[in-house]
């Protein structure tokens, strides 16, 4: 290690400051600092500091997003051969998947990190851990056959548009994963929906088709899936939110660590649940009585909800106001799946809806503690009076 | 959070166990050659001073006052001669140094019959004897400005911090000087003196008379007067609570009983790099230098803090300790590379309070060594929620510190800026994701607020 230090000093020399490429340090420290914890000490405050910082944050969330795209892309490969009826084994399917895959997150990661690297020149911070995970999360919500400038025009997108023009990270207000899926969806809608993008080459090969369930339901179709391949995965579907079962494996993690928040996912299950079965009791249409529990098991609502809805930034900041903001995740996703045909999949403009209105809900919870505290001082004002 | 009236028990807070606390053992720590104070010690205070260099002072004497009430001055610790006067940039006074005469001079007052005495004698007598300084008031934690009366005064009798300084095991041949401390106090509020006690050992504080007995459990800021003030007598707009340690309470009570400015000060000398760690009587304004000397301080390459581990001062050799300093911590310097140190659970010999880390399986019993590397970067902040779970209080320590950082006072003054001090945000800094420095923030706010409301 020592050596590997010396060569990294060495390296470092010209970007020090007063040097002559110091204005690039912060491109040069995102490397030194992804092999090494620098060696900084406390200036102010507390003279000791938790192991913990963003690197090891976001890296946990990482962790807990691979066995959904694991599973993802098995499904891949599985959902193509399945339609074409050759003979696979789990090894083809996952190499399968892979090739389509991994570009599509290499890309992500290219010209994602490429703008971030730059902000951060430009500006003078050191680069921030948060696109690690937007990047690993933009592929993993696209349909596998979009095609690879699509995801790299998204990509650029929500970094320019959703993070960097609000200041960068921590000051979005929109989750910028979920705003690139959004631009995608509305600027390439025949790349988004239907029955031709959902499963591998489908796009090429025209006898390849398939829908996701809640496009047919939206329809009026009838969906042959049992809740079990619904729960388990084995559907078509954007890359890695088929699988309820591996995204609930990630949201343990996200719980076990706490580094997502319980308070929001239990919200926005809750809330779906509610809504779920209330709209069963109704039972207009296809969707409203669709089954309230496999309401939860289809579409990204898991994955939303477990992966999107939590990201901090973009989510409500009190306790109260994440419980509230998750419940309405949840009830506003079923909503939007229900009532609007033309966008089968509700999860996504609900959470963009609520990363809208996450700050309005915490200025009431903050307001109400300002209000307890002014009531008390003017209480007491009568008492002294 | 308040269970039956007058107990409280914290939930939200943490223990950090660290290597190098004190044993409980009691000595003498030789006298030191040289005694400083310096003004930054008190908060809010512009000194003006009342002694030149080379002036012949007794024990209790005046060597400055703040500007912003004259009436408060600041007295020397031990007879002797004023040797320096330090100024750092625009000869602001850094540290006032007095070299002993070894003649224990001291000033003397008239305090036998304190009992007779009304309120504005009293005040009189510790402003004059600089025994004043010892009461601190909320809002602010500024010294308490005696033209006041205040609505209770707060005393707590236990620390929760890291490397915790133990008052009960300290003062217990202090009894009787720390009731009659409690009975002077008693004199300077029309309200009540409130007495935080450690439930789960309440030692010879649960004997102490005239007080209202408060009895609190649970992990660290469960000890700061913060959490004991807004659960039993929250401060409101334009409210006093003064509040005193606990040793301050027995040099008030000394000073009463024998006339003298008694300034005695036990510290615990404390951290990894001390080889015996115990607890050390001495006095206000000890240098550094006389505690390495005698205690067995691996110095070098070690950070040296005046004060606890989470609020403290750094110190070096050349410094004294801070007037209010009741502990000196030495850590190794954490100035060293970590290969791949960010990924989640490595290096768990890190204390953590998050779950990222597998620290907290054994947190319990494990004490940890630790050093003052920062254990990552500033960022911008991040993650939600983790600075609530150590803040005990009904208010929101992010939108607090948001508003000090936009300096809107309006916000500040609404969120609760007059119930915190910055030591309640040490476990906030200590936490943090995003490294922030919330104490140094909320410090700024408060001088803010100072500047504009007063």
């Amino acid at each position: 290690m020592k050596i590997l230090r010396e060569i990294i000093d060495k390296v470092k020399g010209p970007f020090q400051k007063g040097e002559k490429f110091e204005k690039f340090a912060p491109a040069v420290n995102a490397f030194d600092t992804f092999l090494f914890v620098p060696n900084h000490t406390t200036k102010y405050g507390s003279h000791i500091r938790d192991a913990v910082d963003l690197k090891r944050t976001m890296v946990t969330v990482i962790l807990a997003l691979l066995p959904a795209l694991i599973y993802g892309i098995y499904n891949t490969g599985y959902q193509y051969y399945y339609q074409t009826g050759e003979e696979f084994t789990f090894l083809d399917a996952f190499i399968h998947g892979s090739l389509k895959i991994i570009p599509m997150i290499i890309v992500s990661y290219v010209v994602g990190l490429t703008i971030e690297f730059g902000f951060a020149v430009y500006r003078g911070h050191e680069v921030n851990e948060g696109y690690l995970v937007t990047g690993l999360l933009i592929p993993m919500i696209m349909p596998v056959d979009i095609p690879l400038w699509m995801v790299g025009l998204s990509v650029a997108f929500a970094v320019f548009i959703a993070k960097e023009a609000f200041g960068g990270t921590g000051m979005n207000i929109l989750n910028p994963a979920l705003t690139a899926r959004a631009f995608a969806f509305f600027a390439y809608p025949t790349y988004m929906s239907g029955n031709k993008v959902w499963v591998s080459e489908a796009s090429n090969i025209d006898s390849i088709s398939g829908e996701t369930i809640l496009g047919s339901l939206a329809a009026g179709q009838q969906v042959d899936f049992s809740t079990s391949e619904m729960f388990f995965g084995s559907i078509p579907g954007s890359i890695a939110e088929t699988s309820t079962l591996w995204v609930l494996a990630g949201g343990l993690v996200l719980i076990l660590t706490g580094v997502g928040s319980w308070r929001i996912i239990l919200g926005g299950f809750l809330g779906a649940s509610i809504a779920g079965i209330l709209f069963n009791l109704w039972g207009l249409n296809e969707l409203m009585s669709f089954s309230w529990i496999n309401h939860l098991f289809v579409g990204g609502l898991a994955f939303g909800i477990i992966f999107m809805a939590t990201d901090p930034v973009s989510a409500a900041q009190t306790v109260k106001g994440k419980w509230i903001y998750g419940i309405l995740v949840g009830v506003f996703c079923i909503l939007i799946r229900v009532f609007n045909p033309a966008y089968p999949e509700g999860v996504m403009l609900a959470i963009l809806l609520m990363n809208v209105f996450a700050p309005t809900i915490d200025h009431y919870v903050v307001e109400k503690n300002i209000n307890r505290r002014k009531k008390r001082w003017a209480l007491n004002q009568i008492k002294t009076a | 959070m308040q269970l039956a009236k007058n107990k409280i028990r914290v939930r939200k807070g943490f223990n950090i166990n660290l290597e190098g606390e004190a044993d409980r053992i009691l000595v003498d720590l030789p006298e030191s050659k040289t005694y400083g104070i310096s003004p930054d010690s008190f908060f809010n205070v512009i000194p003006k001073m009342l002694v030149k260099e080379s002036a012949k002072v007794k024990k209790g004497s005046p060597l400055f006052f703040s500007k912003n009430n004259p009436r408060i001055t600041i007295t020397s610790p031990v007879s002797g001669s004023v040797t320096a006067i330090l100024r750092g940039e625009k000869r602001k006074i850094i540290e006032v140094i007095i070299t002993s005469d070894n003649r224990n001079e001291s000033e003397t007052f008239e305090t036998k019959d304190y009992v007779k005495l009304d309120e504005k004698s009293i005040k009189e007598l510790l402003l004059k004897s600089g025994s004043w300084p010892f009461i601190r008031q909320r809002p602010y934690n500024t010294i308490a400005s005696p033209e006041d009366n205040p609505k209770s005064i707060f005393i707590s009798s236990f620390s929760t911090l890291p490397l915790s300084f133990d008052y009960n095991f300290c003062l217990k041949n202090n009894q009787d000087e720390f009731q009659l401390g409690v009975n002077v106090l008693k004199k300077l509020t029309l309200g009540k003196v409130f007495l935080a006690i450690d439930n789960t050992s309440k030692g010879f504080f649960d004997k102490i008379e005239n007080v209202e007995k408060i009895y609190v459990e649970g992990p660290h800021p469960a000890g700061n007067s913060s959490v004991h003030i807004h659960n039993v007598d929250p401060i409101n707009y334009g409210e006093k609570i003064w509040t005193v340690n606990p040793e301050d309470v027995v040099n008030i009570g000394i000073f009463f009983k024998t006339g003298i400015f008694s300034c005695k000060r036990t510290l615990a000398i404390v951290g990894s790099s001390v080889k015996n760690p115990k607890y050390y009587n001495s006095s206000i304004g000890t240098s550094v230098k006389n505690l390495i000397d005698f205690s067995n301080i691996n110095y070098k390459n070690s950070r040296l803090i005046s004060g606890d581990i989470l609020s403290g001062k750094q110190v070096g050799p050349d410094n004294y300790i801070d007037f209010y300093s009741n502990t000196f911590c030495a850590i190794p310097e954490g100035d060293k590379h970590r290969f791949f140190g960010w990924i989640p659970f490595v290096d768990n010999f890190i204390p953590s309070m998050h779950k990222t880390s597998l620290s907290w399986i054994k947190s319990n019993k494990k004490k940890y060594k630790v050093d003052t590397n920062l254990n990552g970067e500033e960022r911008a902040l991040v993650v939600t929620g983790e600075m609530e779970k150590v803040f005990p209080l009904d208010i929101f320590p992010m939108q607090l510190i948001k508003a000090c950082l936009n300096q809107d006072i309006e916000r500040m003054e609404a969120l609760g800026i007059y119930e915190i001090i910055p030591e309640d945000f040490g476990l906030i800094d200590y936490g943090s994701t995003s490294k922030i420095e919330a104490q140094k923030i909320i410090k700024e706010g408060i001088e803010l607020m100072l500047k504009e409301v007063g």
